[in-house]
């Protein structure tokens, strides 16, 4: 259902838009959901929605649409709304986005369609994310699934590896043109760092589940339990098994560890560990799933590093206990690559940030268990090859933090599974998967590749743009056949 | 969902699984594992492959009730299935001639032990193998052994079969009568690993044991199962699981492994209490799974 909006229908002239500002988002109030692992936002009900999408000032070129990755037609949508009609509203977004509940959740929206925003210049941007999020909710309350149409089989078959946003976005857009799309993931549920990663109080595992029922209802067959590389090569899939293509999106899912004394311990976790355990194991609803945590309450945490997952760790931490949860990180916290939203809500929660310090050793009791970090004050110096400042160690700074718990979260690399059983595919020195920016070829025919196994670690959207480009020239090859 | 085709006891609290698995079975090599999970609320835990069929595609482990989930599994029968299976993980075990190869089982480790002592028989070494258990019933796989190995010595800590004693006095006997020995592969508790490790370093043996720490994914995704390997952290799920023993430091994996003891006992009483509708949620889970199948679902 494609719909244009040629005369606008919002009510508002304006100079009138340009006063109000964003309507808040409606969330639990921040000691109560420090408590529970309940989403924090709970969304616009129809009438802020409403309200919030008559305040988009409907620029000739819009610059949301160009500074969003994978181009929504953020004007159109936003039109859609403000005129009621939700479901058209939704049918624009999927023109662009197949995952619109996820972006509208987790994007950075602040980088993109709300940084050049221009009535973020006059009062506050628009809050697309908002309205997405809204929409793409009220879509899965209203839809059909018999209303997804399948498109006619082309005859060709594509591997997708992994099923995070990458290859969902992928396998979404080549199921759309005919194509058997089948996605093999190693774990046992779908959804990559969405589901392993992102926690409940973020990005609910329901909202993941809906959208990959949707995308099974528009044909698209998951195999879980499937490590590319182990139990099955690329060469194997495209010999054996008859793909015409494969696309390879595994993600960065290596853990990164600071490499100082004490790692060890017990009580010392990498954030992939600790989010794994609490997000796809449930270990947070132990005794009710198996998994087990260590005891949180009445602890002192704290996590390492200045991003989302650093973030995502701590509050977890927070929910299940802990008396004080502290972010370590070493430069200040206009460097930190978290999403503002996150920054701010953990914040309120009572989480305490301890800017420019970062541990440079963990002691431990006399059997094994954490008991501090030896940390460091720095200093910001001059800038890196990053563009940030480089943080610096002050001289005799150095003191001592009681912790139970330490979460690592400086980062994650490459996993070698795929590169070192794939013969004649090429890799950077950092053992990223090389693709073009344009074509996500890799060097391998009929190979392509991205989101965070091609870019290091990155953002959801910008994965999911690379699965759209990747899928738009797969197609291209299967219907070409040129290389 | 992977069907077991034939379950049975082949010790007191120890069942060999052949399960329908068959991109594991076509894949699997000596000395790998899989990693799996039994219901939806379940953990997820690793287990060596004792041996696999390609052509049936099958698998077969062999199973030590020990904790909650191994207990649970240990309850399934022929005709139940288990919710997910994921492998073959780990790097094989490196197999060549090497000359005269001591392999040592302990316990369960024994079924663990036997692939790789089959495999090196192939590859033209001389075996000789040491299997120990707790007592007389708890000697598995002796006919297995037998068939693989050059020579087979049993001990049993109390004397009811075989030899009194423990694998490592054999060895003590081997390396005291002069016997050559170019590698030791040691399968077991850790106790009995490090204790291997400990006497062979002395005499500069090359030694390889087979860890098995906690594991959540066995991709190399978490860093949970990491071990100090010469002071350094390599990834158990991914460079091992068999390492150098000399280079391996047992305290750490001691203190690693004793992480989650207090979840991990609470677990077991939970099980104790309700064995019964544990297992009706697995059988049901089993049953929507099958449906769903047949509707053309999954
Ligand atoms: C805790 C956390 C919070 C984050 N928060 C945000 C946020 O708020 N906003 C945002 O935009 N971004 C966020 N990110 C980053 C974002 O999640 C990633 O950039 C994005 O998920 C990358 O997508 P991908 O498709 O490349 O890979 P992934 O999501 O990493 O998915 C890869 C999948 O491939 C599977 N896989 C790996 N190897 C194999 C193999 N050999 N065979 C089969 N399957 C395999 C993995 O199991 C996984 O499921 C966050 C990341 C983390 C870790
Ligand atoms: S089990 Fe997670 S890295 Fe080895």
């Amino acid at each position: 259902m494609t719909q244009t909006v040629n005369k606008s229908l919002n009510p508002l002239p304006l100079k009138e838009r340009m006063k109000v500002p964003r309507q808040p988002m409606p969330e639990q109030p921040p000691l109560l959901r420090a408590a529970n692992f309940g989403e924090v936002n709970l969304g616009y009900s129809e009438e802020l929605a409403r309200q919030e999408a008559a305040r988009c000032l409907e620029c000739a070129k819009p610059i949301c649409v160009n500074d969003c990755p994978v181009g929504v037609k953020v004007k159109e949508f936003v039109q859609l709304i403000v005129a009621g009609d939700f479901m058209g509203a939704a049918a624009k977004i999927r023109e662009d986005n197949v995952l619109p509940a996820i972006t509208g959740r987790v994007c950075p929206q602040e980088d993109h369609c709300e940084g050049g925003c221009l009535m973020g210049k006059k009062v506050t941007p628009l809050g697309i994310g908002y309205l997405e999020r809204f929409v793409a909710d009220y879509e899965q309350q209203h839809m059909d699934p018999k209303d997804i149409k399948k498109a006619p089989p082309s005859g060709k078959k594509v591997a997708i590896v992994g099923s995070g946003p990458s290859g969902l976005t992928a396998a979404g857009d080549l199921v759309q043109k005919g194509h058997e799309v089948h996605v093999f993931e190693a774990l046992h549920e779908l959804g990559g760092v969405l589901v392993y990663g992102i926690p409940e109080f973020r990005l609910p595992k329901q909202i993941i589940r809906e959208q990959i029922d949707y995308m099974r209802a528009m044909g698209v067959q998951f195999e879980t339990n499937v490590v590319v590389g182990k139990t099955v090569t690329i060469n194997e899939l495209m010999e054996g098994e008859g793909y015409d293509a494969v696309f390879i999106g595994t993600g960065a899912g290596l853990p990164q560890f600071m490499g100082i004394p004490g790692e060890h311990f017990n009580g010392v976790y990498s954030a992939n560990e600790f989010l794994t355990r609490i997000n796809l194991m449930h270990a947070y609803e132990f005794p009710k799933y198996d998994e087990p945590m260590v005891d949180f309450r009445g602890k002192d945490v704290a996590v390492i590093g200045g991003g989302n997952t650093a973030l995502d760790a701590i509050r977890s931490a927070l929910r299940l206990g802990a008396r004080k949860a502290y972010v370590l990180y070493r430069r200040s916290e206009a460097e930190m690559p978290a999403r503002k939203e996150e920054v701010k809500h953990a914040k309120q929660e009572g989480i305490e940030f301890h800017m420019l310090t970062a541990p440079v050793e963990f002691l431990a009791d006399d059997k094994g268990w954490l008991k501090a970090a030896r940390c460091v004050r720095m200093e910001l110096g001059e800038p890196d090859a990053s563009g940030r400042r480089r943080p610096v160690t002050i001289a005799g700074s150095e003191f001592d933090l009681p912790l139970s718990v330490a979460v690592i979260a400086i980062g994650t690399s490459a996993n070698p599974l795929i590169q070192s059983t794939t013969p004649g595919l090429a890799t950077n020195k950092r053992n990223y998967i090389e693709a073009d920016v344009m074509t996500q070829r890799t060097s391998r025919r009929g190979v392509f590749a991205g989101g965070d196994i091609v870019t290091g670690s990155a953002t959801v959207i910008l994965a999911m743009g690379a699965g759209r480009r990747a899928a738009k020239s797969i197609h291209e090859y299967l219907t070409t056949g040129s290389w | 969902m992977f069907k077991i085709q034939h379950a049975e006891f082949i010790a007191p609290g120890i069942k060999r699984f052949v399960i329908e698995a068959p991109r594991i079975a076509r894949k699997q090599q000596p000395g790998q594992f899989v990693i799996l999970r039994l219901y939806e609320q379940g953990e997820r835990i690793p287990l060596t492959i004792e041996r696999s069929d390609p052509e049936r595609g099958t698998i077969n482990i062999v199973v030590q009730s020990i904790g909650k989930t191994t207990n649970l599994l240990n309850s399934l029968e022929t005709g139940d299935s288990i919710l997910d299976i994921v492998g073959p993980l780990g790097k094989p075990s490196e197999i060549e001639k090497f000359g005269t190869v001591v392999v040592m089982g302990g316990g369960v480790g024994t079924a663990m032990a036997y692939p790789t002592a089959a495999a090196l028989k192939r590859a033209g070494n001389r075996v000789i193998s040491i299997v120990g258990a707790r007592s007389k019933d708890l000697v598995i796989e002796e006919n297995e052994m037998r068939a693989v190995s050059d020579a087979l010595m049993i001990t049993t800590d109390d004397g009811t079969y075989a030899d009194k004693g423990f694998v490592t006095d054999k060895l003590r006997q081997l390396i005291d009568n002069g016997t050559r020995i170019d590698l030791v592969l040691a399968v077991g508790p850790i106790p009995m690993m490090r204790a291997v490790a400990d006497m062979t370093r002395k005499e500069h043996i090359r030694t390889i044991v087979s860890l098995n720490p906690i594991m959540i994914d066995g991709t190399g995704m978490c860093g949970g199962c990491r071990v100090l390997v010469d002071g350094k952290s390599e990834f158990a799920c991914v460079d091992g699981p068999e390492f150098d023993a000399h280079r391996i430091d047992f305290a750490v994996l001691v203190q690693r492994t004793s992480m989650y003891r207090a979840a991990e006992q609470q677990s077991m009483e939970d099980f104790r209490r309700e064995h019964d509708s544990l297992l009706a949620r697995i059988r049901a889970e089993q049953q929507e799974a099958e449906c769903a199948l047949q509707g053309g679902g999954r």
